[in-house]
């Protein structure tokens, strides 16, 4: 192969080139401008934002998958897709929290140049086309969000709850580490598309727990169970507009990471990680659920609600096949909105020196503030998987998949889980219609731009779950 | 002779005693992040010496990548931990369970 290096063969890798670009002129505008900074960087931040997926969408589509750099980055319709989607969630994400960062005087340049770094590694993630891109994109991810985490340096608990995350995400990324070198020795090359041609029929020991090693670091990554230990730690002790951004876009990432790693390297030994996974996945899913019933704090709630849906995402790549990748995507998306919608409120109905994430803060919603309390009803019928909400048919793709590779008992097992689930979401809606206001509560924070968004949001869980069938195709279209 | 088994056999040794180290210690925060250390520097190990038997610099490149992730993941590591000594006045393992749930 002879390497031909123009400037417009860089052109696929445009999301990435311009994102380092802008990274460096948020920072230094956010030094520069004094006073004015704490004006000026959030509304740059999202301008950088819209004119990265402007850009993206006008240059940097591909109708087949491109590599670039000898291979180490590939540009495909799914990673265009899910950068695209990732600007959108970014940029609701700071929508949201930029009230709550100011109030609480968090609202520092860093914060929003460590979320475009996260951002970035998300970006490297999804284009990743080697085990060593894809390790700098995890590393770049994983290092922004510890920081962001212990963003709030005057709170015990995000301290602790950073030193927690930061361990037990340099294990996971040990053992990930551990596993490429063991599949790395053992094939000899480390780009995914090579792995996949030489990593083919049966496996050999070293190999198998070489896969052991990589799947452990994914479900670290996930918050799978028995790896999940971090999850209700981080949303519980970050501030909620952290919180809010470590339980969105990073999932993409997760879901990146599998998607490339297991069904893109090894995608042709399926049979030695799908049972791995199958076991997280059925462990995730019943623990998530189940333990979620007995929280009182709300966070801690959705954390645990976070750990049973990466279970059913999970299920999706259990299937092994295009259908059950395309419900894994599609689930991972449709989630990631839902849950946006969910840390809103809990953002929106919070002041200083309340938090608003214990379930009791909720009683009575309805009575002092509607509107929230009628979005915060649809997320959670949306998130316990009710129909008409989209939900319900993300859950449908799942068990479609599954049906159709012949897992009847994950069928019924993930059916059964779904109904376990419905009680503690239903019980945050029961809160807020039936039960009698909580007189210590505040009044909820006003912000009518934050809540027309809010309201769009919520609104979108409705209208994508009434018409399904164009997001469903759209997955279809760029995994196919 | 040293063959590539000897190589890989230390290299997990070195990952084991490290994995052992962060779950059996329960006194000091700087030694989880000295166990860290020793994790990475275990898979590098095991990439050199890959590498060196596969007779494919990319292992040999990537363990320069992960030596510069390395650094900067410690400087992340120690600087939460001044944040953390100062709100707690404590290092111990111990006493980070104000979370429960």
């Amino acid at each position: 192969m002879t390497p031909t290096f123009s400037l417009a063969s860089l052109v696929p890798a445009l999301p990435e080139i311009y994102l380092v670009a802008a990274i460096c002129v948020v920072l230094l505008v956010d030094v520069f401008s004094g006073k004015a900074a704490s004006r000026v960087t959030p509304t740059l931040t999202l301008i950088t934002l819209a004119v990265g997926a402007a850009l993206t969408l006008a240059y940097a589509q591909v109708s087949a998958p491109v590599e670039l750099f000898s291979g180490m980055y590939v540009a495909d319709p799914l990673g265009t897709l899910l950068k695209l989607l990732c600007f959108l969630f970014v940029a609701v994400a700071l929508l949201y929290s930029r009230h709550y960062l100011e109030a609480r005087g968090l609202a520092k340049g860093e914060y929003y140049v460590l979320v475009l770094c996260a951002l970035l590694g998300i970006f490297v993630m999804i284009s990743a086309g080697s085990l060593l891109t894809m390790y700098m994109g995890i590393e770049l991810l994983a290092l922004s969000l510890y920081a962001l985490v212990a963003t709030d340096r005057d709170s015990g608990i995000a301290a602790e709850s950073a030193m927690k995350y930061f361990v037990l995400g340099a294990i996971a990324s040990g053992c990930l580490l551990y596993g490429m070198s063991l599949v790395y020795g053992l094939s000899g090359t480390l780009l995914f598309s090579e792995l996949a041609v030489a990593l083919q029929g049966e496996p050999s020991l070293g190999l198998i727990m070489g896969v052991v090693f990589v799947v452990v670091g994914i479900a670290f990554k996930f918050g799978a169970v028995p790896f999940h230990m971090w999850v209700p730690d981080v949303y519980h002790g970050a501030p909620s507009a952290v919180t809010l951004f470590v339980a969105t876009a990073p999932k993409i990432a997760s879901f990146a990471l599998a998607f490339r790693l297991l069904a893109g390297g090894l995608g042709n030994i399926v049979d030695t990680w799908s049972q791995m996974l199958a076991i997280l996945a059925v462990l995730s899913a019943l623990l998530g659920n189940v333990i979620a019933i007995a929280q009182t704090n709300l966070k801690r709630m959705l954390a645990y609600s976070a750990i049973g849906n990466v279970g059913f995402i999970l299920l999706g790549f259990v299937a092994g096949t295009e259908q059950g990748y395309e419900a894994a995507l599609y689930y991972t998306i449709t989630y990631v909105i839902m849950t946006l919608g969910s840390f809103g409120v809990i953002l929106l109905a919070g002041r200083r020196g309340f938090e608003a994430d214990e379930l009791d803060d909720y009683k009575g919603l309805h009575a002092r503030d509607p509107l929230l309390a009628l979005m915060m009803m649809m997320l959670m019928f949306s998130t316990a998987g009710i129909p008409p909400f989209v939900g319900f048919w993300a859950k449908l793709q799942i068990f479609e998949a599954l049906w159709a590779s012949n897992h009847l008992a994950l069928v019924v097992f993930a059916a059964a889980v779904s109904v376990i689930g419905v009680f503690y979401y239903l019980r945050v809606v029961k809160l807020m219609y039936f039960d009698a206001p909580n007189a210590a509560a505040p009044p909820t924070e006003s912000h009518p731009g934050v809540r027309l968004a809010l309201g769009l949001n919520a609104l979108a869980v409705l209208v994508l779950g009434l018409l399904p069938e164009s997001l469903i195709s759209l997955c279809e279209r760029v995994l196919g | 002779m040293i063959t590539l088994q000897h190589m890989l056999t230390l290299s997990a040794v070195l990952f084991s005693l490290s994995i052992a180290g962060i779950f059996l210690n329960r006194k000091n925060v700087i030694l989880l992040l000295m166990c860290i250390e020793l994790m990475l520097l275990a898979v590098n190990f095991s990439f050199v010496s890959f590498s060196r038997f596969l007779g494919d610099l990319d292992g040999q490149v990537f363990v320069f990548f992960v030596l510069t992730v390395a650094a900067a993941e410690s400087a992340i590591g120690l600087a939460i931990l001044v944040v953390l000594f100062r709100e707690r006045r404590s290092i111990n393992v111990e006493d980070l369970d104000t979370m429960k749930g």
